[in-house]
């Protein structure tokens, strides 16, 4: 009951709903870029929403499944193929024993992720399957896949195994299928090019000169090839403040942008230190940390400044929303 | 949305202000102090004692403590406003935080230093700077008991309070690619010890063979905020000896 890494693409990655907990220890979260589009692909294949999947970067891995599993592939479309057919994202597909996944370019968004029914088998450390790549913990090995590595996918669950019988037979037709239905369009939106990221002022708003505070609200900002998933380096406009005044460092969080310096930006992100020193002009709301996650090296960006109730409005509609899916899944297919 | 609230020990009101839609920071005052960073301790024991709906965790900070929570439980799945019902909540916590232990209570942990040679490459250069032998550079920074401030940047990274300023030196123009965990470095008036191998522009002192973060362990972090170090030179015979119990 596993799956074998025959290609393991430019940053494939175990995520899970992340290391919790342990923020004042100076460990950081991990978990996924894309929470969302995790918890989706989760609830798709009847887990619960949190278990452990793969974050697959840009360049897709090639994966051959050596037994049946449910598989269910959100977030970007990076040009998935399972045995040669084109895949379709966000819905639950049943697959035999031999099929393989592969990846071409990548059309929208730059993380996908790959959820299987019954998860992934690896150890959890300090309480999570995570992948926390600096410290080498979490995931397989504390690192990124690799070509002959073997996952431990122990399979469906009982409730998934049902759906897999549904939708194939056991000896014959495809070798694969995917279920006509689908979740709630806006619990799966496709990666924008060009989105505008709400935003509410941060703490230290007030130190930035008023040019640049316009200019943080109005201009467009490119994602440069130096961010990775603690965080993405912006570029232009640069962003000044009032006056040099050291900042004692303080804790900081997902979405949080802070600006050293030079000027130049920087959102935290999956990965991000616990704590900073930089002065931070604003926090990503969480209900756009899904959009966030999906700009590619190289893309652009633009934020909207919204009220914390707006933010919280937001937050509730998606919770509520999964919720609903959740709950749908569960009546009319993971009973 | 900032609000102030009633302090639970002197007169200076504490700062509320939400962190995005997800995390509050309580902020008492405004400089580093050893009473500021006993009150920031002791609201911290209290919320471990009496946690809020949809409460996460927290991280102390010099003069903050930021709390995160999940808004979804903390409104009552989607009933109340989330922002409201927390700083509500904490507004309560802190009229109810009682007084911490004295800090003499606190044990000193120990964290045995082999200083210069390989483990120390920058000794000479901070003797040099600071116009100090090495033996006093040595001697001035075993010398004091320091305080964990809070712990962060890596994984039981502490921020120490109480070195020398005599000691204090700037960082490495060019950061080191890689520095060993267990380093002990400075960098302008802080001191610290390196606890992952990570690229870093600190002086390095010396080494100690004491692993800072064991992500095996319940407790991952060997130190933790409020705690009491000290300094121990120990030759590098003892640093191999150690280094063998360590493991």
């Amino acid at each position: 009951m596993s799956c074998s890494v025959l290609r393991p693409g430019l940053l494939t990655t175990i995520q899970d709903g992340g290391r919790r907990g342990y923020r004042q220890a100076g460990v950081i979260v991990s978990g996924p870029m894309d929470a969302l589009a995790l918890r989706v692909a989760n609830l798709l294949v009847g887990n619960s929403p949190e278990v452990a999947g793969l974050e697959i970067t840009l360049l897709g891995p090639t994966l051959r499944f050596e037994a049946d599993h449910l598989l269910a592939l959100t977030g970007a479309d990076l040009s998935a193929t399972l045995d040669g057919e084109s895949l379709p994202l966000n819905r639950p597909v049943a697959v035999r024993r031999g099929s393989e996944l592969a990846f071409g370019p990548a059309r929208t968004g730059c993380r996908a992720y790959l959820a299987f029914s019954g998860g992934l088998a690896v150890p959890a450390v300090l309480g999570s399957q995570s992948t926390y790549l600096r410290a080498g913990i979490g995931g397989l090995e504390g690192r990124a896949l690799r070509a002959g590595d073997v996952l431990p996918a122990p399979g469906p669950t009982p409730a998934g195994q049902r759906l897999h019988q549904l939708l194939l037979r056991p000896q014959s037709g495809p070798r694969w299928v995917a279920t006509s239905w689908f979740p709630e369009p806006a619990l799966t939106p496709l990666p924008t090019a060009e989105p505008v990221i709400r935003v509410l002022r941060g703490p230290e708003y007030d130190l930035f000169t008023v040019v640049s505070q316009r200019a943080f609200w109005e201009e467009e900002f490119t994602v440069t090839p130096q961010s990775d998933r603690m965080g993405y380096r912006l570029a232009e406009p640069e962003l000044q403040r009032r006056a040099e005044q050291e900042i004692l460092s303080s804790a900081v969080t997902f979405g949080t942008v802070q600006v050293p310096a030079s000027g130049a930006p920087i959102v935290l992100l999956a990965d991000h230190q616990t704590t900073g020193g930089y002065p931070r002009i604003g926090q990503v709301i969480t209900a756009d940390f899904s959009r966030l996650a999906q700009v590619p090296p190289g893309g652009r960006l633009r934020f909207q400044e919204v009220s914390l109730a707006e933010a919280h409005y937001w937050y509730l509609h998606q919770e509520k929303t999964l919720q609903q899916l959740q709950r749908g899944l569960a009546l009319f297919h993971y009973r | 949305m900032d609000q102030l609230l009633p302090s639970p020990f002197g007169p200076t009101p504490v700062q509320l202000y939400p962190l995005g839609d997800a995390a509050v920071v309580l902020q008492f005052g405004e400089g580093i102090s050893e009473a500021t960073h006993r009150t920031i301790q002791a609201v911290a024991a209290c919320l471990d004692a009496h946690p809020f709906p949809g409460f996460l965790e927290y991280v102390p900070a010099f003069t903050t403590l930021t709390v995160y929570y999940n808004p979804w439980v903390a409104s009552q799945a989607g009933q109340q406003d989330p922002y409201h019902c927390v700083s509500e909540s904490l507004r309560q916590l802190l009229q109810q935080v009682p007084e911490l232990p004295a800090p003499d209570a606190v044990p000193v942990v120990e964290i045995p230093v082999c200083y210069g040679g390989a483990f120390g490459p920058d000794l000479d250069l901070l003797s040099r700077y600071t116009g100090l032998a090495a033996e006093e550079v040595i001697r001035l920074h075993t010398e004091p008991e320091y305080l964990v401030y809070m712990i962060g940047f890596a994984p039981g990274f502490p921020y120490l309070g109480g070195m020398n300023e005599r000691l204090t030196a700037p960082r490495k123009t060019q950061p080191r690619p890689l520095v060993p965990a267990g380093s002990v470095g400075i960098a302008g008036r802080q001191t610290g010890i390196y606890s992952l191998p990570t690229p870093g522009g600190w002086q390095l002192i010396g080494r100690t063979p004491r692993r800072l973060f064991t992500p095996e362990a319940a407790s991952p972090s060997l130190l933790r905020a409020g705690q009491r170090l000290r300094f121990v030179p120990i030759s590098e015979a003892e640093y191999q000896h150690l280094q063998e119990h360590e493991l």
